[in-house]
């Protein structure tokens, strides 16, 4: 498979299906794994780095989950194209940066991503939409005890997968879902969401940005801990967090639209407003407008089939992904109107937002609605 | 000066607690201590933290010159870049690691996956182990025909041990 075809099919995780699947938008499961007896990439010459990565690449290319897969050395890779799996969560940032001695391989879907030589010898991701961390879980395993009849990996009875970080060691499994909050950002209850998750071991994460400050109101929540826990328990204990998060997230949005229906109908209005007309616009804000424009759908302010195009958005109006379809290297000013037109496009025939219509089905009446004369 | 904890960074926020009657220095990016929640008025996490980085302190007393056999990673190195060098630095800095693992993780005992390569020989062991029991129990009852039998099978054992 080529790069091209990468980019032409859109990934199953980036189509908007699965449990939960307007609040939860991807569920990942990672495993860290070594080749016993060999330094870790970080430290390991670059010869040796070569020599595992020859003896490990075939064996990733022969499994039968990776049929026609997608698989490219990353000296071979130009940075835009690096970048746009960065942008997919295909590849890390940390991986983006390698060359020589490091490759990736995927599968068509893009639901199976093997990073070799990263930060371990061995990452392995499985990326689905919605809510499916067991199922993601379920494809990495088998992948990792298919890979280990053939790889003697590092392991030690008392502290399980060894890992480059300590922090890794033990299941070598970092699990994590992205939740859109726009509801309990806007109603200023997510710092409290936080704080409770973190108490109990979980990390919470805006996805784009610094800190907690969430572009997009988009947040990664993982578990933080690798040792001392069986795999299937810390996915069950992120899952029910997980669920709790949607439920909460949920009344959010009720609450804003039983008592503050004008700021959440001004929020969606201007969103409407700015990215139907707007001609520059930077990639933080237009995620944040989509992301107004994403709660508009899932509120039934748009109609249900306008979903799709706004969640597409997300994606194709990342940088890199915006230079890769335009075919040439783009400045900051060009990428923010290019940016714009092609959000324009895509919003020409949407229609306006429907508020009555929401209030109505909230079983809120009119009443809260604001009326036409206002 | 870089943080603590993802060296990475430039440390902005400085941290001073007593802890145990000891004082404890901590220095943390932006990002860092807004993930730890150090501004969390519990303190808390800051403890936490405090035990977590306290036991990389301890790791270095180890002495910063004890050198991985197997990589030549040192304890310096390991300061320096929060990884280790290869597998058997798990073994060389075992002591110091000890406790870092401990405030880190929720255990200190791997009970997740084990690889079929483990499982087997962990098998194994346990065959092992009955078979040697066997011997020394047909030994003491002078079943001289089980033990030549037992002492067979265990030859045979310790040659798929050592494939
Ligand atoms: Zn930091
Ligand atoms: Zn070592």
């Amino acid at each position: 498979m080529k790069f091209a075809n990468v980019m032409a099919t859109g990934g199953e995780w980036l189509r908007g299906e699965g449990p939960h699947h307007q609040i939860v938008i991807s569920s990942r499961v990672r495993l860290a794994r070594n080749v016993r007896n060999r330094a870790f990439p970080g430290w390991a010459k670059k010869a040796e780095r070569i020599m595992v990565l020859e003896q490990i690449k075939p064996r990733i290319e022969e499994l039968p989950e990776m049929q026609d897969s997608f698989s490219e050395l990353l000296q071979d890779l130009s940075a835009l194209e690096k970048q746009v799996l960065v942008e997919r969560h295909l590849i890390s940032r940390e991986h983006a940066a390698k060359s020589v001695g490091s490759a990736v391989i995927m599968n068509r879907r893009q639901t199976l991503s093997i990073m070799v030589n990263e930060e371990d010898h061995l990452r392995m991701q499985s990326i689905r939409s919605g809510l499916q961390l067991k199922s993601a879980f379920k494809l990495v395993d088998k992948v990792d005890s298919t890979l280990e009849s053939k790889l003697d990996f590092a392991y030690d009875p008392h502290l399980g997968y060894l890992t480059a970080c300590p922090t890794n060691v033990g299941t070598g499994m970092r699990a994590s879902a992205m939740l859109h909050l726009p509801g309990l950002v806007l109603s200023e209850l997510i710092n409290q969401v936080i704080q409770a998750v973190n108490k109990i071991g979980l990390a919470v994460r805006g996805l784009y940005g610094e800190g907690t400050e969430a572009m997009g109101n988009l947040f990664q929540i993982s578990n933080q801990t690798t040792l001392g826990e069986k795999e299937e328990e810390i996915i069950s204990r992120l899952s029910k967090v997980i669920e709790t998060i949607i439920e909460k997230e949920h009344d959010a949005r009720q609450m804003l639209i039983q008592r503050k229906s004008n700021t959440l109908w001004d929020q969606i209005g201007r969103a409407y407003g700015i990215l139907t007309f707007a001609h520059a616009m930077t990639s933080k804000e237009a995620l944040n407008l989509l992301s107004i424009m994403k709660l508009g759908v899932d509120l039934g302010a748009f109609p249900e089939d306008r979903r799709l195009p706004i969640d597409e958005l997300f994606i194709e109006t990342q940088p890199a992904h915006l230079q890769k379809s335009s075919q040439q290297k783009l400045n900051a000013e060009e990428r923010d109107q290019l940016r714009a037109q092609i959000i324009r496009e895509r919003l020409k025939l949407f229609p306006k937002p429907d508020i009555i219509k929401v209030a109505r089905e909230s079983g809120n009446g009119a009443s809260s609605a604001p009326s036409k004369n206002e | 000066m870089l943080c603590d904890v993802c060296k990475c960074n430039d440390a902005t926020v400085f941290l001073t607690q007593i802890l145990e009657g000891k004082m404890q220095k901590v220095n943390l990016c932006d990002a860092c201590s807004k993930e730890k929640g150090v501004q969390d008025p519990t303190g808390f996490a800051l403890a936490d933290l405090l035990l977590g980085i306290g036991a990389a302190e301890e790791m270095e007393k180890g002495g910063p010159t004890q050198r991985c056999p197997v990589c030549g990673f040192t304890q310096a190195d390991f300061k320096k870049t929060g990884r280790l060098g290869c597998s058997s630095c798990y073994v060389t800095f075992a002591e110091g690691l000890g406790s870092l693992l401990k405030a880190m993780h929720k255990g200190t005992e791997h009970v997740g996956k084990l690889p079929q390569r483990a499982h087997r020989a962990l098998e194994l062991n346990d065959r092992m182990r009955n078979l040697t029991e066997n011997l020394q129990k047909a030994v003491a009852e002078e079943n001289y025909e089980t033990a030549a039998s037992l002492r067979d099978q265990i030859k045979q054992l310790e040659g798929e041990l050592a494939t």
